[in-house]
């Protein structure tokens, strides 16, 4: 069995000879397919220079033509059956985006010194992107002996330089060693010219890195990225970033503070898992349907992460524009991305000098520790002790603007004592059973649920609706805008996050009617799928009927007898669906009602039609042997 | 966790990110050997459903066997299939070199699909082992609203925090296999038992190492006629894997062209 990849990144000054370093070791290790030799010498003698090894990297025109990597890139090499991944990583500080994208994802750094021009300012930079990236498998290369003749006086200070760099930022290299990359002096093999000197050659050095460490022994992480529907199950899909999950275990979502225990494992084509640790893409079935979604992190109840929204942080800050306080975008910690404000830069720190700065901003390139809030809780840990759930980054304008760490110092847990909620939760069984409801109401309670657009025609036909089934006897009550929002929901106004919650309590009531044996309709927009997907979760099974009031945005727009698309249109509100936010529509709607193509009349007939097909007293008859005592 | 299933893990986190953050979505599926192992993991990471359209960039020139192929796996593996023919050689760029030409007609046959149907993100199975050029992208790769790939200005992407918002009026290509190495594709393969087109199997000491259009894409010498022994073969070779595509060796800047102007 192979193991996995293990990922090394070259890193240093610009023009220090990192691409160079790589292209000579792919060369002499045997890496390069056939006829690449010669490619890069062609490409070599156009451009009038002679072999240039680091062509092999600096595949871009604009980088050999300019003789500067732009880009990262990845090369794959065995060394002594060892499999690694070569990252080669920018040097010019213009690059220094593209060099965090190549060593963010890698377990060992080498990081190349020009023995001529010694220790640079991208050389300090580099050394401490290492060290915050929380790297521990350091080489340090001087490269380029040959402009030194070879000298061991200036390799040896040269060495201490380094040393004291890279153990300043409490980094401890495995070795300093001399190269001479384009002549390939100590690249693979121990070079004549170098008799002094006793240590590795690079590749020796490269094979000898430890391998990277499993997070399996770790508490638990897994960060739930999607929840799938399948055969009337929820499978939580996501990947376990440390620790490992078992059939049975009883999971703890965070920040939602939810317990559940583990049904099954899923897999395709088979066979169930019993069990899997960091690393692995898996899919998950609960014991109960819970409903958490995207962005939540499942942990075990002991070792669960923090729950808190405003915390301390190291980040580093690669946006053209200066980081100050107050600044207000988003974050991504794992699957979850939500609010973000910089409350307070403590500390700056340039990265040329390593010194502390007293700007009041953060600029480019420059490393920063801030306090953070977020409207939002969060399922914290400190980088410190769970590196891959305990880091971050910032986003604006759709762009990644910055990569931090988080650190719990001072940071108080915001998680109420479970026994509060979930231990408790078992309810009563009720003594009045869903068949005697059923059968006293003489049909079957459940929720009806219209979706559509504004002004698509909810509320009349779910009035309409009602004023029928009740006169045939039905318990029937209709939830729209203006019994929720005056009374239970007044708390709330129209952010995302108070529209979530609007339609979260109506999903919760809705439920709570149909346990009761009410028929409940419900009249929201309801743009969003999770919504209304939480709304289903939370009604019996098979209880929830959503029916998409379908009309076109045009007609709406036409119809808008409120007002509300002409004060959209102007500005005067925002995110309004249809125009400014969108409008998910189901994608297996139980009906779909056309107000555009049908009279009113029509369509709270087919909608009456439904509800004698799914809800009356024959089909109460019929199922009541199924049903649960 | 071995090396093939940390990168199949991998991959399937990928493809549920795309799935999660990019509507409509579409997978180029070009039957080759490659995105015929990201089906595979599409139907793994979606137990069993491939829940994307699957695209084939059709040049009427593909081989016989492709196409056969083709409908036998739509039918099996239940795939929504959408053929997207390609616009002939004469609309393409008339600088490029002829067997680069051959190729944009894919790039073209791309962007009039994308167009058409609104595709916010593409997923493709290009991986970074097999053209240098290759190597310098992105997971999710912006492209504008000309399909153009601006590699100067690469957006910043680690820690698994995929870019998923495409420029106005352009889509994010996502490349799940981005790192695997061709002999990791056959391993892959081996051990799933995925279906490959019988192309890739020695007929009288020759096979397609490559598989691309008739005209441009040739077989290289060759006696491994089982997967077995076709990784037996290239974990023996030096040969560089798409050295059958004539399009990569006409100028050294050929491929590099083709990509920015938004070839897979």
């Amino acid at each position: 069995m192979m193991a996995p990849p293990f990922n090394l990144v070259v890193v240093g000054h610009v023009d220090h000879g990192k691409s160079t370093l790589i292209g000579r070791l792919l060369h002499e290790a045997g890496a390069l397919p056939g006829g690449k030799v010669d490619e890069l010498r062609q490409a070599s003698e156009r451009r009038g220079v002679p072999l240039e090894w680091s062509f092999v990297l600096d595949s871009l025109q604009a980088e050999r033509d300019q003789a500067v990597t732009i880009d990262t890139t990845r090369f794959c090499l065995t060394i002594d059956s060892r499999d690694l991944v070569i990252i080669d990583a920018p040097g010019h500080r213009e690059f220094l985006a593209n060099m965090v994208s190549g060593a963010a994802g890698a377990d060992a750094a080498v990081l190349v010194v020009d023995a001529a021009e010694g220790l640079q300012d991208q050389t300090r930079r580099h050394a401490y992107l290492l060290r915050l990236l929380g790297l521990e498998e350091v080489a340090a290369v001087v490269n380029k002996v040959d402009l030194v003749d070879f000298s061991e006086t200036r390799f040896r200070a040269l060495e201490g330089e380094t040393r004291a760099l890279l153990e300043g930022l409490g980094i401890r290299p495995r070795v300093v060693l001399p190269t001479s990359a384009r002549h390939g002096d100590n690249v693979t093999r121990a070079s004549p010219r170098l008799p002094w000197y006793e240590g590795p050659t690079l590749a020796q050095t490269l094979a000898g890195f430890a391998p990277a460490a499993t997070a399996e022994a770790a508490p638990l992480r897994f960060p739930i990225q999607d929840v799938y529907r399948q055969d009337d199950q929820r499978i939580l899909v996501g990947r376990i970033e440390s620790g490992r999950i078992a059939v049975g275990d009883t999971l703890l979502f965070s920040p939602s503070n939810k317990l559940a225990r583990v049904k099954s494992l899923e897999a395709w084509p088979g066979p169930r898992p019993e069990s899997a640790g960091a690393g692995r893409s898996i899919g998950v079935i609960l014991d109960r349907p819970l409903f958490v979604e995207r962005g939540e992190v499942a942990s075990h109840v002991e070792h669960a992460p923090l729950r808190a929204n405003r915390f301390r942080a190291s980040v580093f800050w690669l946006g053209a524009e200066a980081l100050r306080e107050g600044y207000d975008d988003r974050l991504r910690l794992g699957t979850r991305e939500v609010p973000v404000t910089v409350e307070r830069i403590e500390r700056v720190i340039d990265t040329d000098t390593l010194a502390t700065v007293e700007l009041g901003r953060v600029e480019r390139d420059q490393v920063a520790e801030l306090l953070l809030r977020s409207p939002a809780l969060l399922a914290l840990d400190d980088h410190a002790r769970l590196p891959r759930t305990g880091r971050f980054v910032l986003r604006g304008n759709g762009a990644t603007l910055a990569g931090g760490f988080a650190s719990l110092r001072d940071v108080a847990d915001q998680r109420p004592a479970l026994s509060d909620k979930d231990e408790h939760l078992t309810p009563v069984a009720h003594k009045v059973t869903r068949g005697a409801r059923a059968a006293r109401f003489a049909h079957k309670g459940g929720v009806l649920w219209l979706t559509g657009l504004s002004a698509a025609g909810k509320s009349t036909l779910a009035m309409a609706v009602e004023q029928h089934l009740f006169r045939k006897g039905y318990a029937v009550y209709v939830l729209d805008g203006d019994n929720i929002r005056s009374g239970l929901n007044a708390d709330l106004g129209f952010s995302p996050e108070d529209r979530v919650e609007n339609i979260r309590r109506v999903g919760e009531v809705a439920a709570l009617f149909a346990d009761a044996g009410f028929l409940c309709i419900t009249a929201f927009i309801s743009p969003y799928r999770a919504d209304r997907a939480r709304a289903r979760a939370a009604t019996p099974p098979g209880g929830f009927h959503e029916i998409y009031v379908s009309a076109d945005l045009a007609t709406c727009e036409a119809r808008d007898p409120k007002g509300l698309y002409r004060k959209a249109r102007a500005g005067e509100i925002r995110d309004f669906t249809g125009i400014s936010a969108p409008y998910e529509p189901p994608e297996t709607p139980s009906l779909v009602v056309d107000t555009v193509e049908a009279p009113l009349e029509a369509c709270v007939e087919q909608i009456l039609a439904y509800v004698e097909q799914h809800f009356a007293r024959g089909r109460v008859e019929e199922e009541r042997g199924g049903e649960r005592a | 966790m071995d090396r093939l299933e940390a990168l199949e893990a991998q991959s399937i986190f990928i493809l549920r990110e795309a799935v999660n953050r990019l509507n409509p979505l579409a997978m180029l599926w070009s039957v080759g050997k490659d995105s015929n192992a990201l089906l595979w993991l599409a139907r793994k990471a979606f137990f069993g459903r491939v829940p994307f359209p699957v695209i084939l960039l059709d040049t009427g020139n593909e081989f016989r066997e492709v196409y056969a192929f083709r409908d036998r796996l739509i039918d099996e593996w239940g795939l929504t299939y959408i053929d997207a023919p390609c616009p002939p050689i004469e609309e393409t760029d008339p600088s490029l070199p002829p067997k680069a030409r051959a190729a944009a007609r894919k790039t073209l046959g791309l962007r009039r699909i994308i167009a058409e149907r609104g595709f916010r993100g593409v997923i493709l199975g290009i991986r970074r082992d097999e053209q240098a050029v290759r190597g310098k992208e992105r997971v999710f790769s912006p492209r504008d609203a000309a399909g153009g790939w601006d590699f100067r200005h690469q957006p910043a992407e680690f820690w698994d925090q995929y870019n998923a918002e495409p420029p106005p009026g352009g889509h994010m290509r996502v490349h799940p296999l981005l790192a695997w190495a061709e002999l990791d594709v056959w391993r892959y393969i081996k051990r799933e038992g995925v279906p490959v087109v019988p192309l890739y199997f020695a007929r009288d000491g020759k096979r397609f190492r490559s598989l691309g259009e008739r005209d441009i894409c040739f077989p290289v010498p060759s006696s491994a006629s089982t997967i077995a022994e076709i990784i037996a073969e290239l974990e023996a070779t030096r040969e560089a894997e798409r050295a059958g595509r004539a399009m990569d060796h006409e100028s050294e800047d050929a491929f590099e062209r083709l990509r920015a102007q938004g070839y897979m």
